[in-house]
């Protein structure tokens, strides 16, 4: 992990702008296919390539997410909102406009609550939602390939978005980044995005900006674009804040700028400042009506909301007796909760041993993997059928993982698996009463000094009869045996 | 040459003249077919055109899509301002000389669908920006009544081909005036129906919060019928009004007895050509001897109207013309260097003078730290103009007025001044603001030259509008009179 810290005597000040692409299966305003990965030029059609003469159709399956966004986040779900069109020249903006909503977006404030630290250090903190609003995604321009010449792909022009714009409110980059998870997890589980960082649907520009520890005022900010992972917008910040602070303290200034992380160099570069940005030229869109929504229709919305990642972590708590950080993780995303949710769905499931698992070794198999929980190659029902195995007492646990692992590399069920791998756990009373009685009469002298006081030396006689069972004897069958054939039983 | 010879090959005055209904009925009678009267629509183009250059592109007449539509074989051209697939779509710019539209625009849907025959594209000025059609990248049109005047703009070809009989009606767009004011320079009927009546979709936008497609065409009863049957909610415009369209044929022969007229005191000002006003005042004296009544309304705000007009309308088009980038469709310039290069060189080549002039204005008008000085204060401008509307109809069912201060002006005449130009669309821009209906009639001549009555109606109420223009043409013929053409007589000598 990072060893970033704050230099003392500095407070750091941040803002998110985050673009969540919504997942309506046509566009904000045209009816052209939204899917990601077709060829270039495949799902923009006469709307979306800004052909003359053509005319914008909002999506009300956009304004329904848009307002499900608000709804998760305790907004203001404006009754009427509007759109306005924001005018600059760039080869990839079909229409030489983005159609946007300033003066008056659908999302207005809403907060979201953000734990950070582990333990004792443990905190707290509602980030304060602005606003979000309706947009179209812009087209991407492709420089590789077309010798010196750029080449333009419009699937992705007018692609819904919301852009979520938070108060700066966060005072270092863990709690950015918490904030943007927690955003993360949010539209996920509303289903509204996909969240795929990697191919752009989750965007997050961060607003940065430092100051002198007690000062009201805040400094020259600065916002950093380009942002693909959360450890990237870790590191992103934590550039920022140093470079700024570097300045600071060595007598030059911050300078407002948009400035570009390079990953490759983990550094940010500028990109351009702020008197070279665009006068946007902001207007109301005369080609839309403004969008009127009504009480009951947000009702209705509000009825469709599936549990939240806070309401499904303290019922977590409460139900299954987790502590507050094991249901933090659980609930960090929808995929993951589900996940759990799946496994603790078979009858008799041990909430906490399931839980334990989940955070242990299927995390830990998915980082080796590199891979999401979706996509486990340990599916939750197998989980399930193994740690049944486990609290039926075939299995220990440390055979569980071995199982663990083999389903996760060969596939197959469980009871095959303890079947082929001869791994299944000797319970019986009887064989480890054998087993127990063999080690006594083996270490006379050992049972002697036990009996005579030292009870330390319990560990040495599980280890005994585990050693004669291969490790395969049912740990607390052996512990109940021998406790009474020590006791003289 | 007996009458029926003539009209078996449709050349004669009766037949280029015919209203809509009576051409109809000749196709149903079986006197003649569809491509009969496209051929003999079509030669007329070919024969006269050439001294107006009404038309920009000529387009080969195919089968009527319908059998039963009510406009089933009869010839038309639309403004080059919409899209038909498959045609070259132009909007008087060099921008779009070479582009082909890829698909239908809402209006050529419809009327496509009621069986009407395009033959034609129609020159206008530059994306409709213009009052004289002198702003074309494809050549001044003339006036029909008279070759050294400007046929009005912007839909100043559609105009002048109706007014010299080149075909029986023609589509038009009305931003700021664009369809009455060259109808009355031409001497036909214009209609610009209420803001959402008829869609958009495929009408190049210039000032997309103004513009309205409707209709020219020689009287009023036929406008009544095109309307009809282009106007209508449109699901892929927005802004186009979720109403029914009520039959505007079926009322036009109502009686306008009672029917009160608001007459705009202050449209009768100095401002106002005297023989203009005379030939108004003349009509408006034929509305009461129909039976209607006339009261006074007061429309302080013209001028008012004006000033919002051209800030408004440019900051709605300097955002529309956006597209036209070089990028992906339309002109693009030689060899660009860079990006920088391609956009400055693509739209410095490609607009003509007064586009780039509106684009300057409304890029201005929108800028930080003038936005609320010009923008804002032009809506608000706009807002009091509707709400003087509004409380002139509390008193008045329609509005008549002049079209125009003047009659046709000489070609040229206020090419070096456009504030002059400008000052043409004094009473049919406040019309717009409000997104009023409004018509314009044929009521006169001044030395020669057409003048029209304004007809102007509440939101939606279209259907009076044609009902009192219809009256007041049972009563007058400035609408059958046709302009003698040089090309025309000697075309009669070769029929003869």
């Amino acid at each position: 992990m990072s060893q970033f810290a704050i230099p003392s005597g500095w407070e750091v000040v941040i803002g998110l702008e985050i673009h969540a692409q919504l997942a309506t299966r046509s566009k904000i305003f045209s009816g052209a296919s939204t899917a990601f990965g077709a060829e270039p030029n495949a799902q923009a059609c006469a709307v979306d390539l800004g052909l003359p003469g053509v005319l914008p159709v909002l999506n009300e399956g956009a304004v329904r997410m848009a307002s499900l966004f608000g709804l998760a986040i305790d907004a203001e779900i404006s009754r009427v909102s509007s759109f306005d069109r924001k005018n600059y020249f760039y080869p990839d903006l079909p229409k030489g406009y983005q159609t946007t909503q300033l003066a008056r977006p659908i999302v207005v404030g809403g907060s979201v609550t953000v734990t950070t630290g582990e333990g004792k250090k443990a905190g707290e903190h509602t980030i304060r939602v602005t606003r979000a609003h309706l947009e179209e995604d812009a087209g991407k321009s492709l420089h590789e390939d077309f010798h010196g010449m750029t080449g333009i792909d419009l699937n992705r022009a007018g692609t819904p978005l919301i852009e979520i714009v938070s108060e700066p409110d966060m005072r270092n980059p863990e709690q950015a980044v918490a904030y943007a998870r927690k955003v993360h997890a949010i539209v996920q589980y509303l289903g509204i995005c996909d969240g795929n960082m990697q191919e752009g649907s989750f965007r997050v520009d961060a607003n940065v900006s430092v100051r002198p520890e007690g000062d009201e005022k805040l400094g020259t900010r600065t916002e950093v674009k380009n942002v693909n992972s959360f450890r990237f917008l870790q590191r992103a910040i934590e550039f920022e804040i140093e470079r700024q602070i570097d300045l600071l303290e060595t007598g030059g200034e911050v300078v407002q700028a948009t400035r570009l992380y390079d990953p490759d160099r983990d550094e940010t570069r500028l990109m351009r400042t702020k008197e070279e940005a665009d006068d946007y030229r902001y207007f109301p869109c005369p080609d839309l009506l403004p969008v009127v929504v009504d009480d009951e229709t947000i009702e209705s919305w509000r009825a469709e909301l599936p549990e939240l990642p806070d309401a499904k972590a303290e019922r977590y708590q409460s139900e299954y007796g987790l502590s507050a950080y094991d249901a933090g993780v659980l609930t960090s995303s929808r995929a993951t909760a589900e996940y759990f949710e799946a496994v603790v769905a078979r009858e008799g499931a041990d909430a906490k041993l399931a839980a334990n698992w989940v955070m242990g070794e299927v995390a830990a198999l998915l980082n080796r993997l590199e891979c999401e929980i979706g996509a486990c190659p340990v599916p939750a029902d197998k989980l399930a059928d193994l740690l049944e195995r486990i609290a039926d007492g075939t299995l220990s646990n440390k055979l569980g993982r071995e199982v663990f692992e083999a389903l996760a590399e060969q596939g197959g069920s469980v009871d095959e698996i303890i079947e082929a791998r001869g791994l299944k756990q000797i319970s019986d009373t009887g064989a480890i009463e054998a087993m127990v009685d063999e080690v006594i009469a083996a270490n006379p002298g050992q049972v002697e000094a036990y009996r005579g006081g030292k009870d330390k030396l319990f560990g040495f006689f599980v280890g005994q009869v585990m050693k004669a069972a291969k490790g395969k004897a049912n740990p607390q069958a052996v512990n109940d045996v021998l406790k009474r054939r020590l006791a003289g039983d | 040459m007996s009458t029926s010879d003539t009209q078996h090959r449709g050349g004669d005055a009766a037949l280029i003249n015919a209203s809509i209904a009576r051409l109809r009925d000749g196709l149903v009678a079986g006197e003649y077919t569809s491509a009969d009267l496209a051929a003999a629509f079509a030669q007329r183009i070919e024969t006269i055109d050439p001294s107006l250059n009404s038309l920009v592109s000529r387009v080969e007449p195919v089968e009527p899509a319908s059998s039963t539509g009510r406009l089933v074989g009869i010839p038309y051209v639309h403004k080059d301002i919409f899209c038909a697939k498959g045609t070259r779509t132009t909007c008087g710019s060099r921008m779009l000389a070479d582009w082909v539209a890829p698909y239908d625009s809402t209006v050529h849907e419809r009327l496509s669908r009621s069986g009407a025959v395009l033959l034609g594209k129609s020159n206008m000025d530059e994306f409709a920006m213009g009052s004289s059609n002198e702003n074309s990248y494809f050549g001044a049109v003339a006036n029909p009544w008279d070759v050294s005047a400007v046929p009005g703009g912007s839909s100043g070809g559609s105009a002048a081909a109706v007014g010299a009989r080149l075909v029986p009606f023609a589509t038009g767009t009305d931003t700021g005036g664009s369809i009455r004011q060259p109808a009355a320079f031409c001497g036909v009927t214009g209609i610009k129906p209420t803001y959402g009546r008829v869609s958009r979709y495929g009408m190049i936008a210039y000032a997309s919060s103004f513009d309205q497609g409707g209709v020219i065409a020689k009287s009023a009863e036929d406008c009544a019928l095109v309307l009809g049957e282009m106007a209508g909610f449109d699901e892929r415009d927005s802004t186009s009004a979720d109403r029914p369209v009520p039959d505007y044929v079926a009322g036009l022969d109502e009686s306008i007895r009672g029917l009160r007229v608001g007459i705009p005191k202050q449209w009768f000002s100095d401002a106002l050509d005297p023989a203009v006003g005379d030939a108004v005042s003349a009509a408006i004296d034929e509305l009461r001897a129909a039976g209607a009544e006339t009261v006074e309304v007061d429309l302080p705000d013209a001028d008012i109207a004006l000033a919002a007009y051209y800030l408004l309308a440019p900051a709605e088009a300097s955002s529309n013309l956006s597209r036209f980038d070089g990028v992906r469709f339309g002109y693009r310039c030689e060899d660009p260097k860079d990006l920088q290069d391609l956009y400055e060189r693509t739209r410095s080549e490609g607009f003509g003078s007064e586009v780039k002039r509106r684009i300057l204005v409304g890029t201005y008008a929108l800028s930080a730290g003038y936005y609320d000085a010009f923008y804002r204060r032009a809506q608000k401008a706009r807002r009091l103009v509707t709400d003087h509307f509004q409380r002139a109809f509390e008193q008045c069912d329609v509005i008549a007025g002049p079209v125009t201060p003047t009659p046709a002006f000489d070609r040229g005449a206020h090419s070096a001044d456009p504030a002059k130009m400008y000052l043409e669309d004094i009473f049919t821009i406040p019309v717009n603001l409000a997104g009023l209906p409004g018509m314009s009639v044929p009521a006169g001549f001044v030395e020669g030259r057409p003048v029209g009555l304004q007809l102007i109606g509440r939101h939606f109420d279209e259907a009076r509008l044609v009902n009192v223009a219809h009256q007041y043409q049972q009563r007058v013929d400035w609408h059958e009179r046709m302009p003698s053409l040089a090309a025309d007589s000697a075309n009669d000598n070769r029929e003869g």
